[in-house]
């Protein structure tokens, strides 16, 4: 288990300093996920299963969702396509992919080799957590569930004032630039309704 | 880990790598928390993780909810533009 300790927190540490020297934001979010998910194993390796499996459900996947939402809302402007055109370079996926690959690999490692340790090592699995967590954090619980319900209002409450003012002029931006562009998706959904018809 | 956050959240000016770096110091608190609970081979560790994986869920919300906000005030994501309420 130590060896794989410590290449998951070394990826861990190489994959959040390129993260923080990137200047794209897309590039940087592929760097935190590699990140992330280098913690999650971390995690694994210290025996709590429980936790590693919500780092990836919830970090990894539930906080990068809206990130990666927002930063395509951010960018609805007119050089929308030209960059999109330069992110899809197969070169920025690859530092993301090798030490994804990595991960994979040490995984493997793992569960093969958790066959034979299982019990052996300390492992404090999700029975313990959760009688821990609704018999004296109880409380705890509540005061976590309010927070949740005062962010999603509060967060309601910010998305609803920005969308009165600014997203009808910004939907009529995109119609008039998917009409006047004519690009090939669109000559060829009437190409083919016209064929039909 | 937690000083690459404070690194990251000292040195970036763009709002949305600033709560990124947010986000890696929240996650190595977590860490520290889950070490401490290993090493002891209490629950208590992984408790404290869930309620700062909650925690970060909730802030990261609002966040990204102002980030929108004054990118639609300011057209920028530079944290200096929201220098404006000095008095």
């Amino acid at each position: 288990m130590q060896p794989l300790f410590y290449g998951a927190a070394a990826i861990a540490i190489l994959s959040t300093i390129m993260m923080l020297s990137r200047l794209n934001a897309v590039h940087a979010l592929l760097y935190l996920i590699v990140s992330l998910l280098a913690v999650a194993v971390v995690f694994y390796t210290l025996g709590a299963p429980f936790i590693a499996a919500l780092e990836v459900i919830i970090y990894a996947g539930a906080i990068m969702v809206l990130f990666i939402f927002v930063v395509m809302l951010l960018n609805l402007g007119e050089r929308a396509t030209e960059l999109e055109r330069t992110w899809v370079k197969a070169k920025m996926y690859i530092g993301p992919m090798i030490l994804a690959a990595i991960l994979i690999a040490e995984f493997v490692v793992m569960l093969s080799q958790t066959r034979v340790t299982a019990h052996s090592a300390g492992v404090v699995g999700p029975k313990e957590v959760g009688a821990a967590l609704y018999g004296p954090y109880l409380i705890g619980v509540e005061l976590a569930s309010f927070l949740l319900l005062g962010a999603l209002v509060g967060a309601y409450h910010l998305g609803v004032r920005k969308r009165e003012g600014v997203s009808k002029g910004n939907h009529v931006d995109t119609y008039e630039r998917r009409t006047a562009a004519r690009g090939d998706l669109v000559r060829a959904g009437t190409d083919r309704t016209a064929g039909a018809a | 880990m937690f000083a690459l956050g404070l690194i990251g959240l000292l040195v970036r000016r763009n709002l949305i790598f600033i709560l990124m770096s947010i986000e890696v110091m929240l996650n190595a608190a977590g860490l520290a928390f889950v070490v401490a609970g290993s090493r002891w081979m209490q629950p208590d560790g992984q408790v404290m993780f869930i309620f700062i994986l909650a925690m970060a869920a909730a802030e990261v919300a609002v966040g990204l909810a102002l980030v929108l906000q004054f990118y639609h005030l300011h057209k920028s994501l530079d944290a200096d533009a929201a220098s404006e309420m000095r008095g």
